[in-house]
């Protein structure tokens, strides 16, 4: 039983994959659609450390830090631009955003 | 990469992790959303262990779980939202997105089948990872951020600073009718603003 890059891989690509069909299963939810953007960023990660270990090189890992890092201030102005629309308008679904006629 | 137990660790962690992320978006409560996203982050955490990653791994339990679910759990209760309403006609969407994911993850897989390691691969590694008995992990992901990726550094904390700025400005409000003390006008008082002389006339008050 040996565990290579590509079963790595393989895990992130499967994650990647969950991500972008939570978006589209949950069109009515944004705090989940934030939630499945937070789970394709994961499955970067998990990308760069396994090719980081995989290679033996440590630069991955430097950068995974900074995808996380970008993630964080991500997920707060997300969430803070949730809680004002959902005291502007009572309700976070994206149906409801529709004041910029967009 | 693994073998033996850590390759059993892998697949015990590695199932965890895709079993929790597909209860992320399948769960009907968005709380139980939240909680199974940081069970994944902790399967994750794990794998980043298994090669080595230990910095990241205590980075995504301490700051990621700690802070960044914590505060999705947080909005997710401070909201009230009628879930049960929310989850009407979900499955709308559901086959465009299901041939949407079988796409991507058909072009993932004819990516994974097809790539092969430069052969002068050894060349472009810019920093190899040292020796763990010479240095362990956390110190080596030092020695070259503090140098080499000093700026990279400098501009991810200044990415956290404006997110931080842009959140406190989006969510701040001043609520009218609130009372709050003005130090600068209580300093600028003078006796002659403040203090009030009246004659009263003897027996009647005030």
């Amino acid at each position: 039983m040996h565990v290579g890059i590509a079963h790595f891989l393989t895990v992130s690509a499967i994650l990647l994959t969950l991500g972008v069909f939570g978006i589209f299963l949950n069109r009515r939810n944004v705090i989940v659609m934030l939630m499945s953007i937070e789970l394709i960023l994961l499955a970067a990660n998990i990308n760069f450390v396994a090719f980081s270990a995989a290679l033996h090189d440590l630069v991955g890992q430097v950068f995974a830090l900074f995808v996380l890092t970008v993630a964080a201030a991500e997920a707060a102005v997300g969430l803070a631009i949730l809680v004002v629309f959902y005291r502007n308008r009572g309700s976070i679904a994206p149906e409801d955003l529709n004041s910029m006629k967009g | 990469m693994l073998s033996g137990l850590g390759a059993a660790f892998f697949y015990l962690f590695a199932f965890i992790l895709v079993a929790s992320a597909f209860m992320v978006i399948a769960a009907r409560n968005p709380v139980h959303s939240v909680l199974f996203l940081i069970l994944a982050f902790f399967n994750a955490a794990g794998l980043f262990l298994l090669v080595g990653a230990e910095f990241l791994a205590m980075i995504l339990l301490i700051v990621y779980v700690g802070a960044v679910m914590v505060l999705f759990l947080f909005v997710v209760m401070m909201l009230d939202v009628d879930f049960a309403e929310m989850k009407r006609g979900a499955l709308t969407y559901a086959p465009a997105g299901a041939l949407i994911g079988i796409i991507l993850l058909a072009e993932l897989v004819v990516v994974l089948g097809g790539y092969t390691f430069s052969p002068n691969l050894a060349s472009t590694i810019a920093h190899p990872i040292p020796a763990l008995a010479s240095r362990t992990n956390t110190a080596a992901l030092g020695d070259i951020i503090y140098t080499d990726y000093i700026y990279y550094f400098q501009i991810a904390g200044l990415v956290l600073l404006v997110a931080m700025i842009g959140t406190i400005v989006l969510t701040l409000r001043h609520k009218a009718g609130v009372k709050r003390q003005s130090i600068a006008a209580q300093v600028a008082r003078t006796p002659a603003t403040a203090i009030e002389i009246r004659k009263v006339k003897t027996g009647e008050g005030v």
